[in-house]
């Protein structure tokens, strides 16, 4: 992380309700450029719906996200545009069943950006070398493995070139054994400066990768810190009892 | 009783054949009409806008929850009266009009649900990637409903085939209006059984094609 905290993403006072359901309570929270921020917590407690509004997948009941200096929820946003700079990871991958892997990551480039063909699958067969796909090009997403889908859907996002990548619960619909494979991946982009906020249950991984921790519960940032403090000395109750329980 | 079934099909085929042609080609204009009409109320149906959302709704419900003989009466007696305009395409082009009003409404519904079976995920993913909405449309959303679009939308033309034999009564040449014909030559039931064997052949003909059409969009999976 660089010394000059330069904000990336920023939400004021961020609210979201389904129905009557308040899921975030108002978070103002800042990612800046080059940070790897995780954010844990226990189920239902709003962190997916957190990462989700960073790029306005849910539209926020009221409050600000602001990218790059850009009130994304003003009504004269054009949302593409920023989006293009917002890479998304799912935890069931999404990845497009009726493209080839190639066209799953080019496909955008091409349409929304207009980069030339060759150029566009040049780069796609680059990403895929470094996720060791590059052997599955020309294949369908129906033969691949759950690890290689969402490597596939990595590079997918990473071919826009995106500023961010947010990450919502990557591994959590892997087979055990693909999950050691999708995080390396993550792990590189992480250390090639790449700006990543990661909604994970990878205790572990989170530990080891990231310059700070969000702690969401019950709609709020209830302890935010260092991976150092906050697996070591926790200072709120609930994460007290979080870690006891996941740890 | 008068003469055999077989002798009258050996001695009045061109008539059953016309029939079967005109019956075939109503069908088809019906639901060719039917889908371009009926792609636009399923976008109307799927639109954010409340207003259009329900007239939507309330076209796709009227037509469906309605009888095709009241439409195709209200189109044969009613509509030239208040639009005379419709003289134009004549008695024919009104009937033709009506066939394709209702087939429309089925459309939609078969559209909006071929639409709506595609996971949100992929939506989600497409629009993350900065996907317009209109891209994610025709690049996402619909080459993957089409799977499940096709098979209805032939299936609603075997529908239609059937359906068209009302239009018979309003004295469209299809294979229906056949038996209003050879009535005509004191033939009052020969002319039933080969009206029902051709509906039969055809609906069995192009239900066999659709399963096969089916298991080809299948394998893709």
């Amino acid at each position: 992380m660089t010394d000059q905290k330069i904000p990336l993403i920023e939400t004021k006072n961020l609210k979201k309700n389904f129905n009557d359901l308040e899921v975030l309570k108002g978070i103002s929270e800042t990612i800046y450029k080059g940070e790897v921020v995780s954010i844990i917590g226990p189920s239902g407690g709003g962190k997916s719906t957190f990462l989700r509004c960073l790029n306005l997948l849910e539209e926020p009941t009221s409050g600000e996200v602001i990218f790059e200096g850009n009130v994304l929820d003003a009504k004269s946003t054009d949302l593409d545009v920023h989006r293009q700079k917002i890479g998304m990871v799912f935890q069931q991958f999404n990845v497009f069943p009726h493209l080839t892997v190639l066209d799953n990551i080019t496909l955008a480039p091409m349409l929304e950006k207009k980069v030339a063909e060759a150029d566009a699958k040049a780069k796609a067969m680059e990403l895929l070398k470094q996720v060791g796909l590059e052997d599955k090009a020309n294949e369908y997403p129906r033969k691949l493995s759950g690890g290689q889908k969402q490597r596939l859907a990595i590079v997918r996002a990473m071919a826009m070139e995106p500023d961010v990548m947010l990450f919502d619960e990557p591994t959590s619909a892997l087979d055990p054994e693909m999950v050691k494979g999708v995080l390396e991946v993550i792990k590189q982009l992480a250390e090639t400066g790449m700006t990543c906020v990661i909604v994970t249950h990878e205790m572990n991984f989170a530990r080891e990768i990231s310059d700070r921790i969000l702690f969401i519960d019950e709609g709020i940032i209830a302890e935010e810190g260092t991976p150092e403090e906050f697996f070591s000395n926790p200072k709120n109750e609930r994460t007290k009892e979080f870690l006891s329980q996941v740890l | 009783m008068g003469p055999g079934i077989i002798e009258v099909l050996l001695e009045y085929w061109p008539i059953f054949l016309q029939g079967m042609f005109g019956t075939l080609k109503y069908a088809f204009i019906a639901v060719s009409g039917g889908t371009i009409l009926g792609a636009l109320i399923a976008l109307l149906q799927l639109s954010k806008n409340k207003i259009l959302h329900t007239l939507s709704l309330i076209y796709v419900n009227v037509l469906r929850g309605t009888p095709l003989l009241v439409q195709l009466y209200i189109a044969y007696f009613f509509l030239p009266l208040v639009f005379p305009a419709l003289d134009v395409i004549g008695k024919e082009g009104t009937v033709v009009l009506a066939l394709i009003l209702n087939s429309s409404a089925y459309v939609a519904e078969i559209i909006r649900g071929g639409i709506n079976s595609v996971d949100p995920g992929q939506s989600e993913a497409a629009r993350s990637l900065g996907l317009s909405a209109k891209h994610t449309m025709t690049k996402i959303i619909l080459p993957q409903a089409i799977k499940n679009i096709l098979p209805a939308l032939a299936n609603e033309y075997i529908a239609m085939i059937k359906e068209t034999s009302l239009a018979g009564t309003l004295m469209l040449y299809e294979l229906m209006y056949t038996r209003t014909i050879l009535a005509n030559k004191y033939l009052s039931w020969q002319p039933l059984f080969i009206i029902a064997g051709i509906y039969l052949f055809l609906t069995i003909v192009l239900s066999f094609l659709v399963k096969r059409l089916e298991k080809r969009l299948a394998v893709s999976d």
